[in-house]
C-alpha cells in the first residue's frame, strides 16, 4: 500500500454540498437577479476555499475521509479526498467561480430567459462533480454521476427548442444508459470481490474472472464512463449539446461533464483494474485503440466543423482521449500526462469557449468565415483565443505543451511509437483547425467591425485570466497550489501499488 | 411480552371497526366518515409500524383469536414479513385516505360513508390476509378484500361497472384456484395451519397433491397480482375507476398477493423443492421478466396519465415478481423492498394523477402543457421525483431495489434478468420523460422568448388544498429518505425475515 493514511473530516461533505445548498437561495430570490447571482458567486467561494482547505492535507499524503451512512447493504455512501480526486476538484471548483462571473455577463447580455432554473442547474451540477471528484467506491461515484446528468438536461433543453429537446433526449439516452451499464458492472465487481472501495492500484485481480469477463466488464465501465468523456463511438450527444448556452459549453462540456466521464477513465483504470489486470488482459490496448481512433478522427471532423461552437466541440472530443490515451500507456509519465491534460485542457478550452461565446453576444456570429477582421475590434478575445489555440496544439509558453510533452515522454517510455505518431499529428491537426479562426480573425480585414467594440468585461476579464492562467501554469506547474506535486503524487500511489 | 402479542389484532381490528363505524353518522356530519378513515388507518398504521420494530428483534407473535389454539382455532401470525407488509398497506391507506378529504365528496357525492367504510373493509381484508396463519382464513379475508375491490372499481365513470365486472369474473376464477390449491395441500397433510403445513411437507418427500396445491395457490395469487399474463384486468379497472379508488387499490392490492407468493414458496414449502424440484420460482420469476417490458411498452403507448400508471403497475409487479424469481435473499431483499418502494411511488403518482384531475378535469397527456408547472408547482415537483424514482436513479428508493435486484441476478448468473432490468429502466425513462417534457417545457419547437415569459407570468399559481398536497409531497419526499435510508431497512427489517432455507 501506498504511504497514505486517512482521517476523519466532514470537508469533503461540505464542499459538495455546498453548491446544494445554495439552490434553496437562488430559487427563492428568482425575482431579485442580483441576490441571486450573489448566492452563486458566494458558494462558488465557499466551495473553492473548502477545497483549498483540504489541499495541505492531500499533499503530505494524508486523505480526508467522510462517511455519511451506509447507502446499500455494506456498501458506505463514503467521500475521499485523495490526490487524484483533489486535482480534479481543484480545478472544477476554481474554474466554477471564473465561470460564474462570466455566466452573469453572458446570461445577462444575450437576455436568456429562465436563467434562474440555469443558475439552480448549474449549482447542482457542481455539486454532483465534486461528489464525483471525491467519491469513495464505485457505487458513490454513480450516484453522483447519475446526478450530474439529470443536473445538466435542464442546461441542455435551455432554450427549449425543438433542436434543443432533441439534444437533450440524446444526452438522456446516453448518459443513462451509460450509468446502467456501470450498475451492472459495479453489481458484478461487488459480487466477486465483496467491496467497491476505490484502492489505488485496482480492486481487481488477475484470475478473479476468466479472460473474457474481464473484457466485458472492462467494456461496461468504459462505456458508462466514456460517453461523458465523448470517447469515440460515443461522443455524438456532446457536439449537439453546443445548443446549450456558452457558460455551460465552457465549464460543462469543457471541464465538468466531459472530465468527469474522463476521470472516471482513470479512476477505473487505475483504481478498479489498476495497471497489472490492464496489462495482463490488454485492457489497455483496447482503450488505447478507442482513444487513438477518437483523437485523429475527431480532429479531422473537426476541420470541417463551420460552426465555431461544434468545432470547439469535436476538438473536446479529441482532447479528452489524450486524457483516456494517458492512462493506457500505464506507466507514470503517461498517467501524469493524462491527469495534467485533465487541468490544462480545462484551462485552454475554458478560454476557447469563453471567446467564443463573447463573439455570439457582442458579435452575434457563430460561424468560422464570418469572423474577419473581428481581431481588430476585439483584440483581447481574440489575442485569448490565439493562446488556447497555441496551448491545444502543444507550443511551449502554454501549459498544453506540458502534459502533452509527459504524453509523449510516456508513449516512448512505453515504446508505442505508434501512439507517439497520434500525438504529433493530432498537433498538426489541432493547428489546422484553430489557426485559421485566428487568421481569420487578424490578418483578414473586413469593414464589417469597424464600429464594434471589445465586449462586456464581465466576459473578457474571466476569458483573458484563463489564457494568462494558461501560459502561467506551463512556466511554473507548482505555483498554483501546487497542482503538479499533486497530480505525481496521485499517480505515484497507483504506480506503488501495483 | 403478553401485552405485545394483542399487537398482532390492533393491527388488523381498527380497519374493520371503522368499517363499521364510517356509516352510522348522521348525513350532515359530511366529514365524519373521512375521519374515521384518517383515525382507524393512522392507528393500524402505528400499530403495524410497533409490530414491525417489535419482530424485527423479538421474533415472531402468534395471537389465537378466541383464545382457540390451532389446529382447531385460527392464530394471527405477526412475523418480520407480514408485520412489514402491513406497515406497507396501512401507512399508504393512511395517506391516501387523508387525500381523500375533498375528492371523494366530489367523485361520489353523498355517497361518502358507503366509499370510506367499503375501503376500510379493502384495507382490512388484505391485512387479514397478511396477518392470519390459517390457508382457509387467508381465502375468506382475501374474498373479502376482493368483494370491496370490486365495489371501489365499480364506483367510477360509464365504463367502470363493465371493467369492474371483468375484474371479478377473473378474480373469483383466481381465487377458486386457490381454494382448490389449499384443499389439495389440506387433504395432503391434514392441517389448514401454515405452520402445520410447514413442518408436514418436507416429511411428504415428493407429494404430488402438495406440489400441485402450491402450483394452483401461485395460479390464483398470480391473477390477483396482475402477473403477466394474467394482467388484463388491471388496466381498465385502475383506469375507469374514481381516482381515489385507484390510488387505494393500486399500490397495495398486488403486493399483498406477491405476499402470498413468498409466503407459500419460500415459508410453507421448502424454497429448494420450489426452486429444484418444481422450477415454479423459475417460472414466476420469468413471467415477471416479460412482464416487466411488456407493462413498460403498453405504457409508453398509452396517452392517458392513468393508464399509462396501471400498465406501469403491470411492469412493476414484474419487479416483484423477478426477485421471487432469483430465489435467493438478494432477490427475496430485492423484492420486499420494491413492494414498499413501488408503493410509496405508485401511491404519490396517482394522487398527483388525482391532483391533475381534480383541477383540470383531464389526465391527457397530449393536452399537457407547461403552464402545469406554474399553477401546481409543488404537484409537478412531486411527480418528478417520483418519476425519477420508478425510473431508477440514485439516490431515490427505485434505484436500490433495483440495485439488490441487480446484485441477485449477477449472483445466480441470470443475465436474462439483469437485461431486462436494464432494458426496462430505458423504457421508464422513455414514458416519464415524455410526461416530463410536456409540463416543463414549450413543446412547440422554437425557442422559449419574451412572449412566452410575459404568458407565464400571467398565469396564477392554483395548487390543489393543503389536504391533498401534503399527502402528495410527503411521499414524494420519503421517497429520497427511503432511498437514503435503504441500508437501514434491509438490515433491521428484511434481513430477518428471509427464511433459513433460502
Amino acid at each position: 500500500m501506498p504511504l497514505t493514511e486517512t482521517y476523519s473530516s466532514s470537508l469533503p461533505f461540505w464542499a459538495v454540498a455546498v453548491s446544494l445548498l445554495a439552490v434553496p437561495a437562488i430559487l427563492w430570490s428568482a425575482r431579485k437577479p442580483n441576490l441571486r447571482e450573489f448566492w452563486t458567486l458566494l458558494a462558488a467561494a465557499i466551495k473553492f476555499g473548502l477545497v483549498l482547505a483540504l489541499l495541505p492535507g492531500a499533499k503530505e499524503g494524508r486523505v480526508a475521509e467522510f462517511v455519511l451512512l451506509e447507502i446499500a447493504e455494506g456498501i458506505e455512501l463514503s467521500l475521499r479526498a485523495d490526490a487524484f480526486g483533489m486535482f480534479f476538484a481543484l480545478i472544477a471548483s476554481g474554474l466554477w467561480i471564473l465561470t460564474s462571473f462570466y455566466s452573469i455577463g453572458y446570461m445577462r447580455g444575450h437576455h436568456e430567459k429562465k436563467q434562474t432554473r440555469y443558475f439552480a442547474s448549474f449549482a447542482v451540477s457542481l455539486s454532483a462533480t465534486i461528489g464525483i471528484a471525491f467519491s469513495g467506491n464505485l457505487l458513490t461515484f454513480i450516484i453522483f454521476y447519475e446526478l450530474l446528468t439529470l443536473a445538466t438536461y435542464p442546461l441542455v433543453i435551455h432554450s427549449e427548442n425543438r433542436e434543443a429537446i432533441r439534444a437533450g433526449r440524446q444526452y438522456l439516452a446516453y448518459a443513462l444508459t451509460a450509468g446502467l451499464l456501470m450498475v451492472a458492472g459495479a453489481a458484478w465487481i461487488y459480487g466477486t470481490t465483496g467491496t467497491l472501495d476505490f484502492t489505488p492500484g485496482g480492486i481487481l485481480e488477475e484470475g478473479m474472472l476468466s479472460a473474457g469477463g474481464m473484457r466485458i466488464l472492462f467494456f461496461m465501465l468504459m462505456i458508462g464512463v466514456g460517453v461523458k468523456g465523448g470517447i469515440m463511438p460515443l461522443h455524438s450527444w456532446l457536439p449537439n449539446a453546443m445548443v446549450a448556452p456558452t457558460p455551460v459549453s465552457a465549464l460543462l462540456h469543457a471541464v465538468a461533464v466531459v472530465k468527469s466521464g474522463v476521470f472516471g477513465v482513470v479512476r477505473m483504470a487505475g483504481f478498479v483494474f489498476g495497471p497489472d489486470v490492464m496489462a495482463a488482459y490488454d485492457l489497455n490496448t483496447i482503450l488505447a485503440v478507442f482513444a487513438g481512433f477518437t483523437i485523429i478522427v475527431a480532429s479531422v471532423i473537426a476541420l470541417r466543423q463551420e460552426n465555431l461552437k461544434r468545432r470547439l466541440a469535436y476538438s473536446t472530443v479529441a482532447h479528452l482521449s489524450y486524457i483516456a490515451m494517458g492512462a493506457a500507456l500505464l506507466n507514470s509519465e503517461g498517467f501524469t500526462g493524462g491527469m495534467l491534460h485533465i487541468s490544462t485542457h480545462a484551462t485552454m478550452k475554458i478560454t476557447l469557449f469563453f471567446c467564443a461565446g463573447a463573439i455570439i453576444v457582442h458579435a452575434h456570429k457563430e460561424n468560422v468565415s464570418d469572423l474577419d477582421g473581428l481581431g481588430r475590434a476585439m483584440p483581447w478575445t481574440f489575442a485569448a483565443f490565439t493562446i488556447g489555440a497555441m496551448g491545444l496544439t502543444g507550443v511551449p509558453p502554454v501549459n498544453g505543451f506540458l502534459s502533452k510533452w509527459f504524453l509523449c515522454l510516456g508513449s516512448i517510455e512505453a515504446g508505442q511509437w505508434l501512439v507517439l505518431g497520434v500525438f504529433l499529428v493530432s498537433g498538426l491537426l489541432n493547428a489546422a483547425y484553430l489557426f485559421p479562426v485566428v487568421y481569420r480573425g487578424f490578418f483578414r480585414s473586413s469593414d464589417k467591425f469597424r464600429k464594434l467594440g471589445e465586449a462586456s468585461p464581465f466576459m473578457v476579464v474571466p476569458l483573458c485570466a484563463t489564457a494568462v492562467l494558461s501560459v502561467v501554469f506551463c512556466l511554473f506547474p507548482n505555483l498554483f497550489f501546487g497542482l503538479f506535486d499533486l497530480a505525481t503524487a496521485a499517480v505515484e500511489g497507483i504506480m506503488k501499488a501495483s | 411480552m403478553e401485552a405485545w402479542v394483542h399487537l398482532a389484532v390492533a393491527i388488523l381490528l381498527p380497519a374493520f371497526f371503522g368499517a363499521l363505524v364510517a356509516v352510522i353518522f348522521p348525513a350532515r356530519w359530511r366529514n365524519a366518515p373521512w375521519v374515521t378513515a384518517v383515525i382507524t388507518s393512522g392507528l393500524a398504521f402505528a400499530a403495524s409500524v410497533a409490530g414491525l420494530v417489535y419482530t424485527a428483534s423479538r421474533g415472531e407473535v402468534r395471537y389465537y383469536l378466541g383464545g382457540w389454539e390451532p389446529p382447531m382455532g385460527i392464530e394471527l401470525v405477526m412475523d418480520p414479513l407480514s408485520a412489514f407488509f402491513c406497515a406497507v398497506v396501512t401507512g399508504m391507506a393512511f395517506f391516501v385516505f387523508i387525500h381523500g378529504k375533498t375528492v371523494v365528496p366530489r367523485e361520489t357525492p353523498g355517497k361518502e360513508a358507503a366509499f370510506y367504510s367499503t375501503a376500510l373493509l379493502l384495507v382490512g381484508g388484505l391485512l387479514g390476509i397478511v396477518l392470519t396463519g390459517d390457508l382457509f382464513n387467508l381465502y375468506v379475508f382475501l374474498e373479502i378484500s376482493s368483494l370491496a375491490g370490486y365495489a371501489l372499481v365499480a364506483i367510477g365513470d360509464r365504463r367502470a361497472p363493465f371493467s369492474a365486472f371483468r375484474y371479478l369474473i377473473l378474480g373469483t376464477i383466481g381465487a377458486s384456484f386457490y381454494l382448490l390449491g389449499v384443499a389439495f395441500i389440506a387433504m395432503e397433510t391434514g392441517s389448514f395451519n401454515m405452520g402445520d403445513v410447514a413442518r408436514v411437507v418436507p416429511a411428504l418427500g415428493d407429494s404430488a397433491p402438495a406440489t400441485v396445491g402450491l402450483i394452483l395457490i401461485v395460479f390464483g395469487i398470480g391473477l390477483k397480482m396482475a402477473l403477466f399474463p394474467m394482467h388484463g384486468w388491471l388496466s381498465d379497472a385502475y383506469t375507469y375507476a374514481t381516482s381515489t379508488s385507484t390510488a387505494i387499490i393500486a399500490p397495495i392490492g398486488t403486493k399483498v398477493a406477491a405476499y402470498v407468493l413468498l409466503r407459500g414458496c419460500f415459508y410453507m414449502f421448502d424454497p429448494d423443492f420450489v426452486r429444484e424440484g418444481i422450477p415454479l420460482t423459475t417460472i414466476i420469476g420469468y413471467l415477471g421478466a416479460v412482464g416487466i417490458i411488456w407493462g413498460s411498452v403498453l405504457a409508453i403507448a398509452q396517452s392517458d396519465l392513468k393508464r399509462m400508471l396501471a400498465f406501469s403497475s403491470v411492469s412493476q409487479v414484474g419487479y416483484i415478481a423477478l426477485g421471487v424469481g432469483l430465489a435467493s435473499p438478494l432477490g427475496m431483499i430485492g423484492a420486499v423492498l420494491h413492494t414498499l418502494n413501488h408503493a410509496v411511488m405508485k401511491a404519490c403518482l396517482f394522487l398527483v394523477n388525482t391532483n391533475i384531475l381534480s383541477r383540470f378535469g383531464h389526465t391527457d397527456i397530449r393536452r399537457f402543457d407547461r403552464t402545469f408547472r406554474i399553477r401546481m408547482p409543488w404537484t409537478m415537483a412531486a411527480f418528478t421525483l417520483a418519476a425519477i424514482s420508478m425510473i431508477g436513479l440514485p439516490p431515490t428508493a427505485g434505484f436500490f431495489s433495483k440495485w439488490y435486484l441487480v446484485l441477485g441476478s449477477w449472483e445466480n448468473a441470470n443475465y436474462v434478468f439483469l437485461g431486462v432490468i436494464l432494458v426496462s429502466s430505458l423504457l421508464n425513462v422513455v414514458y416519464f420523460f415524455r410526461v416530463l417534457e410536456k409540463i416543463y417545457l414549450r413543446t412547440d419547437g422554437e425557442p422559449y422568448d419574451e412572449k412566452n415569459e410575459r404568458e407565464d407570468a400571467a398565469v396564477e399559481r392554483e395548487e390543489s388544498p393543503a389536504s391533498m398536497l401534503f399527502p402528495t409531497v410527503f411521499l414524494a419526499a420519503s421517497l429520497l429518505v427511503l432511498g437514503l435510508a435503504n441500508a437501514f431497512i434491509v438490515t433491521y427489517f428484511i434481513r430477518p425475515m428471509i427464511p433459513s432455507g433460502l
